[in-house]
C-alpha cells in the first residue's frame, strides 16, 4: 500500500486551480484573431440547455390553476401571488415548516460534515501512521458506494437505535461524506506545506493547536467546497428522508413537494403549488452559491510557501 | 488490486451492518405503551384532511387517540411500509390500495381483524369485500374508498360532431373512428401505456383475474382470452390512429383535455378531482356515462384504485390492535365518519349505504350540469367485477410500462407486451418463493 498514487491528484490540483484566473498579459494571442464561432455557440447552447428548465419552473409558477395547462409555456401569468399565498396557508404552512427542515437538516449537516472532513483530511493528509491507506482506500470505496444504496440499512440501524421518525436520523447520515474527506485530504496535502507545519512544531505549537491556527486557515476553501456540495447534496436528498420520517411535520422540502403531488386521485392535483414550492426550493441554493463564490476564489493565494 | 480489496471490505463491512440490523426486530416499544393513559395510534394516509376526519373520533374517545401521519401516496409507499413494518416502526393503521394489499400480507405488514371487525361485511358489496379477505376468511382491512370505471365525454361536442355516446365497445370503435374522419385533429380518448390500473380495471371487465390462489399455489393468467381480447381491441385503434396514444397526466395530455382536442376519457369514478386541476375550462361540459360493454345489454365495469384501511402486525406486537380494528371500522362504516369522508376528503365510499344515500345527493362541482351524477355512480358501481390481486402486482405493473409502451409508442400488436407481462410476473413469483400452478 504506498501512498503515492493518491500524492498525484494533489499534484495535479495545483495546475488546474489558477485557470479560473486566466493568464492576464500572455502575448501568445495577436489581438487580431477572431472570436472562435463553434465553441463560443456550443455553449451557448449547452447555456441555453440548461436555462430552459428553469425557465419553466420561473414561468409556471406565476400561472394561476386555470392558466397552468391552457396558455403558451413560456408566457408568464397572473398568478403568482395568489400561488403564493395558496402555498403558505396549505395545511396551516407546512410548506415553511419543510423549508426550516431542509435548512436545518443542510445547514447543521453540512457545517458538520465539513468539520469532520476537515480534521479527517488533514489527519491523513498529515500524518504517518500504521492503516493509512487502508483508511482512506475504505473511503475511496465510499466515494463510489451511491448514497441511495445505503438509506435502508441506515434505517435499519436508526430504528435500532430507536431514532427512526426523528431530527437525528436525518441529521447523523450525512455528516459523514466520504467524498467531502476525500477532497479535504487533497486539499489538506496541497495548501498545507509540509514545510509551514514543521517550522510551527519546532516553534512548539501541539498538534491541536497546530491545526486550528496554522492548517485551518489554509484550508478554509476547500472547506468551504466541501461545505457546499454536502449542503446541496442534503437539500436535493429525496430517499433517505423518504425513507426515515413518517411524520409530515419532520420532512425536508424535498419529500414534502413529492407528497402534495401524490395527493391521491380523488383530489384536484396541486400542480400549482409544487411548481411553485419547487422554485421558491431553489432560492436558498443560488443564493448560497452567489454568497460562498468569492471564499473558493482564494485558493490561489492561501500558500505560504513559495516553491 | 487495493481498490478491490478495499471494496470487499467496506461490502463485508456494509453486509454485517445490514444482518445485525435485521436480525433482532421486535424489542422496541412492545410492552411499554400499555402502561396507562389514553391508546395513541398512528395512521398512515395520503389522503389530505384525513386529520380531519380522525379529529371527530378524537373528541368522542378520549381513550383511543389517533393521530394521522400525511404520506406521499403511490407505489414507493407499499415499500416504505414494508421497510418500516420490517424494523419495527410500522404505524397502527395504513391506507392501502386494493392491489397492494396481497404485497402487504405475504410481508406480514397486515393483521387479520376478522374477529374484531368481520361484521363490518354487510355494508360493502360483494366484490368489494372479497378484495379485503383476498378470498380466505381472514380480513385483513376494511373497505375505503371504490373506484368503478366509466366513461367521460364532452358532452357539448359530442353534439357538435353528432357523435353517439357508445353503450359497447364495437360501437366505441366506431365512434372513434367517426370522430376521425369528421375532425381529424381530434381523438376521442388516448391509450396510456402508463397506466396499468386502468388497463387491469378493464380487462376485470372483460372477466380476466390476473391472480387466483387455491391452497398454497398461485396462479397468474395475465396472459388469458379476456386480457388478450382487451389488448387487442386497443391495439387495433392505436394501430389504426384512431385514438390517440401520448400517455396520461402529462401537462400535454391535460392540455388536450382542457381545449376538446380529446373528447372523452375511460376513469373511475374519482375523475372529477383529476378534470378540475387539468381541465378547468371545460367545467359543466362533461357527463359520466356507464363503460361500454363487451356484450350489448349487459352493465359491467371494472375499478382503477380505490383503498381500504388496515391493522398492522405492529398493532397486534403492542397490544393496540383492538383499539386500532374499532378505529378502522368506525371509520368506514360510521355515519358521521362517511359524512366527514365525503365532504373533506372527497372520496367515494366504499359503504353502499353512503353511495346512495343524502350524503352524495349533490354532484361534484365540476358536473354541475350533471345533477344526478351520484346516482348515475351508483348505478355503476353495482356491477363492479371482482378484482383479483396477487402478492407482486408491482412486478406486473412495472412490466406492463415497459412492455406497453413500447408497444403504444411503435404502433404495434399488444400481445406480446401481455406474454412478456406474464412471463416476468410468473418468474418473480417463483424467484420468491412462490408456488405457482401450471
Amino acid at each position: 500500500m504506498s501512498s503515492t498514487t493518491t500524492a498525484a491528484p494533489g499534484r495535479t490540483l495545483r495546475p488546474s486551480a489558477p485557470a479560473p484566473g486566466g493568464t492576464p498579459g500572455n502575448p501568445m494571442g495577436p489581438p487580431r484573431r477572431r472570436t472562435a464561432w463553434t465553441p463560443t455557440l456550443l455553449l451557448l447552447l449547452g447555456a441555453v440547455y440548461c436555462l430552459v428548465p428553469l425557465v419553466w419552473v420561473l414561468t409556471a409558477a406565476t400561472k394561476s390553476r386555470e392558466e397552468l395547462f391552457s396558455t403558451f409555456t413560456y408566457a408568464p401569468g397572473s398568478g403568482f401571488w395568489n400561488n403564493l399565498a395558496e402555498l403558505s396557508s396549505y395545511r396551516g404552512g407546512v410548506y415553511w415548516q419543510w423549508m426550516a427542515n431542509s435548512a436545518l437538516y443542510a445547514g447543521v449537516g453540512a457545517l458538520l460534515s465539513a468539520a469532520v472532513s476537515g480534521v479527517t483530511g488533514y489527519a491523513l493528509a498529515k500524518y504517518r501512521f500504521r492503516g493509512r491507506s487502508a483508511v482512506f482506500n475504505v473511503l475511496l470505496a465510499g466515494v463510489l458506494m451511491p448514497p441511495i444504496t445505503l438509506a435502508v440499512p441506515q434505517y435499519l440501524l436508526m430504528s435500532k437505535a430507536g431514532l427512526a421518525d426523528s431530527y437525528l436520523s436525518v441529521l447523523l447520515p450525512s455528516i459523514l461524506s466520504p467524498y467531502g474527506i476525500y477532497l479535504s485530504r487533497i486539499y489538506a496535502e496541497a495548501a498545507v506545506p509540509d514545510e509551514v507545519v514543521e517550522a510551527a512544531r519546532v516553534d512548539g505549537a501541539k498538534d491541536w493547536r497546530l491545526f486550528r491556527s496554522v492548517a485551518l486557515p489554509m484550508m478554509v476553501p476547500g472547506l468551504v467546497t466541501v461545505f457546499l456540495f454536502q449542503f446541496v447534496a442534503i437539500w436535493n436528498n429525496f430517499l433517505l428522508p423518504y425513507i426515515m420520517l413518517g411524520d409530515d411535520h419532520k420532512f425536508p422540502v424535498t419529500v414534502g413537494l413529492y407528497s402534495l403531488l401524490q395527493q391521491g386521485s380523488n383530489e384536484p392535483a396541486m400542480y400549482t403549488l409544487v411548481i411553485t414550492g419547487a422554485l421558491l426550493s431553489v432560492l436558498p441554493l443560488i443564493a448560497l452559491f452567489l454568497g460562498l463564490q468569492r471564499y473558493w476564489r482564494v485558493d490561489l493565494l492561501s500558500g505560504a510557501v513559495k516553491s | 488490486m487495493h481498490r478491490r480489496l478495499a471494496l470487499a471490505a467496506a461490502a463485508a463491512l456494509c453486509g454485517t451492518l445490514v444482518l445485525s440490523a435485521c436480525s433482532s426486530d421486535g424489542g422496541s416499544g412492545d410492552s411499554a405503551k400499555a402502561a396507562s393513559g389514553p391508546v395513541k395510534l398512528t395512521f398512515w394516509s395520503w389522503a389530505p384532511n384525513m386529520d380531519k376526519v380522525a379529529e371527530v373520533w378524537n373528541k368522542a374517545n378520549p381513550d383511543i387517540q389517533v393521530s394521522v401521519l400525511k404520506q406521499a401516496g403511490g407505489d414507493d409507499l407499499v415499500t416504505k411500509t414494508i421497510t418500516a413494518a420490517k424494523a419495527g416502526n410500522a404505524p397502527d393503521l395504513i391506507q392501502a390500495e386494493y392491489q397492494a394489499l396481497p404485497t402487504l400480507v405475504s410481508n406480514d405488514v397486515l393483521a387479520d381483524i376478522a374477529k374484531q371487525a368481520g361484521s363490518a361485511k354487510g355494508q360493502f358489496a360483494d366484490g368489494v369485500w372479497k378484495q379485503v379477505t383476498l378470498g380466505s376468511d381472514a380480513v385483513y382491512a376494511i373497505p375505503e374508498d371504490t373506484a368503478p370505471l366509466a366513461f367521460y365525454y364532452r358532452q357539448d361536442l359530442f353534439q357538435q360532431y353528432g357523435l353517439k355516446v357508445p353503450t359497447t365497445w364495437d360501437e366505441f370503435a366506431a365512434t372513434a373512428r367517426e370522430l376521425k374522419q369528421k375532425a381529424p385533429e381530434k381523438a376521442l380518448t388516448t391509450f396510456s401505456a402508463n397506466d396499468p390500473g386502468l388497463f387491469a380495471g378493464l380487462a376485470q371487465q372483460a372477466g380476466a383475474k390476473w391472480w387466483t390462489a387455491s391452497g398454497d399455489k398461485w396462479s397468474v393468467a395475465i396472459d388469458d382470452d379476456a386480457t388478450r381480447k382487451v389488448a387487442d381491441f386497443w391495439s387495433g385503434l392505436v394501430k389504426d390512429g384512431a385514438v390517440d396514444n401520448q400517455p396520461m397526466y402529462t401537462p400535454a395530455w391535460s392540455k388536450a383535455l382542457n381545449d376538446g382536442s380529446q373528447l372523452g376519457w375511460v376513469s373511475a369514478v374519482w375523475a372529477p378531482g383529476v378534470l378540475t386541476s387539468s381541465a378547468p375550462d371545460t367545467k359543466g361540459k362533461w357527463a359520466i356515462a356507464p363503460l361500454p360493454q363487451w356484450q350489448a345489454g349487459s352493465s359491467v365495469t371494472g375499478s382503477w384504485g380505490g383503498s381500504a384501511t388496515g391493522v398492522t402486525t405492529g398493532a397486534v406486537k403492542s397490544g393496540h390492535a383492538d383499539a386500532a380494528a374499532k378505529f378502522a371500522s368506525w371509520l368506514n362504516t360510521d355515519p358521521a365518519a362517511l359524512e366527514a369522508l365525503v365532504k373533506e376528503v372527497n372520496i367515494y365510499p366504499a359503504a353502499t349505504s353512503a353511495q346512495t344515500g343524502s350524503l352524495l345527493s349533490a354532484a361534484p362541482d365540476f358536473f354541475t350540469n350533471q345533477p344526478d351524477f351520484y346516482a348515475k355512480a351508483a348505478e355503476i358501481a353495482k356491477g363492479t367485477a371482482p378484482a383479483a390481486w396477487g402478492p407482486n402486482v408491482n412486478v406486473a405493473y412495472s412490466a406492463f410500462k415497459d412492455a406497453f409502451g413500447k408497444a403504444a409508442q411503435d404502433k404495434g400488436a399488444f400481445a406480446p407486451a401481455l406474454t412478456a407481462m406474464q412471463q416476468s410476473t410468473v418468474e418473480d413469483l417463483k424467484k420468491n418463493g412462490f408456488q405457482v400452478a401450471g
